[in-house]
């Protein structure tokens, strides 16, 4: 089993490895939330920002076929006003398509997945290669 | 991180779902085990109380999504009872409130099964 490992800079970085399995996915966005709240982030922005974190380790571990994704690392920059959140894997390449209009089933959460970090985040950037792994990279500015 | 599962029977055919905690990739499938049971039992009038889900992410939708599809198969429907803003700003930013009725309170929810 591979311990969730936090690791802390003095420049404003964290780092965090969880295994990639479901029961994991909870440390992943406390953790998230956490550093969030360092930042000038209302109660709401930063529960988005809880539910895009959950939901990129979730697309990990779906594209990983529910199985065990291996490492899951997460590295959180805290700028002067912008949090910015790279989720990494080391599974398949993940599907991160937009979702379409219409026909919404439960078959295709991982599109919903990828539909509301890009509805709750400023922006979002990935690249996922089949041999590497996917990292996916998110950021959201301080409005207050 | 837990949730918690009660399901009770209420007025005519229809049954209530209530739920406590939070509903993620990990907790979602006792979500789904509990409304894949009812729809077995042939109960096809839901009610699903997230009044006390403090979360709630692209699995526990896609549960009650499965959930309505299948009872719809059946004449059937599910409703949601629902006050947390942050829950509701989910579905209102996925489209699922065109797709569910969401009620401020059961009574609410269970009247408009019929």
């Amino acid at each position: 089993m591979n311990p969730a490992l936090l690791e802390v800079s003095s420049h404003g970085t964290v780092e965090l490895k969880i295994p990639g399995r479901a029961e994991w996915v909870a440390v992943a966005r406390l953790a998230v939330a956490a550093v969030a709240s360092r930042l000038r982030f209302s109660v709401d922005e930063i529960e988005d920002i809880k539910l895009a974190i959950a939901e990129a380790c979730t697309n990990s571990i779906q594209s990983a076929g529910g199985e065990d994704a291996g490492t899951i690392e997460i590295v959180c920059d805290a700028l002067e006003d912008e949090l910015r959140v790279t989720v990494r894997d080391h599974s398949p390449a993940a599907k991160l398509e937009p979702l379409k209009i219409g026909g919404l089933d439960e078959g295709r959460t991982e599109e919903l997945g990828v539909f509301l970090i890009r509805a709750l985040m400023d922006s979002v950037d990935y690249t996922s290669d089949p041999r590497t792994g996917t990292e996916l990279v998110m950021s959201k500015r301080v409005t207050a | 991180m837990d949730i918690k599962v009660n399901v009770r029977e209420s007025e005519g055919d229809a049954y209530v779902v209530d739920l406590t905690g939070e509903i993620d990739v990990y907790t979602s499938p006792k979500v789904k085990d509990a409304i894949t049971e009812l729809i077995d039992q042939e109960h096809y009038n839901l009610v699903i109380n997230l009044e006390k889900v403090r979360y709630i992410d692209s699995t526990g939708l896609g549960v009650l999504i499965g959930g309505l599809k299948r009872v719809r198969e059946h004449g059937g429907s599910v409703n949601l009872v629902c006050t947390n803003p942050q829950i509701k700003k989910i579905f209102d930013i996925t489209g699922l409130v065109k797709i569910f009725g969401i009620f401020d309170d059961e009574q609410s929810a269970m009247k408009a099964l019929v």
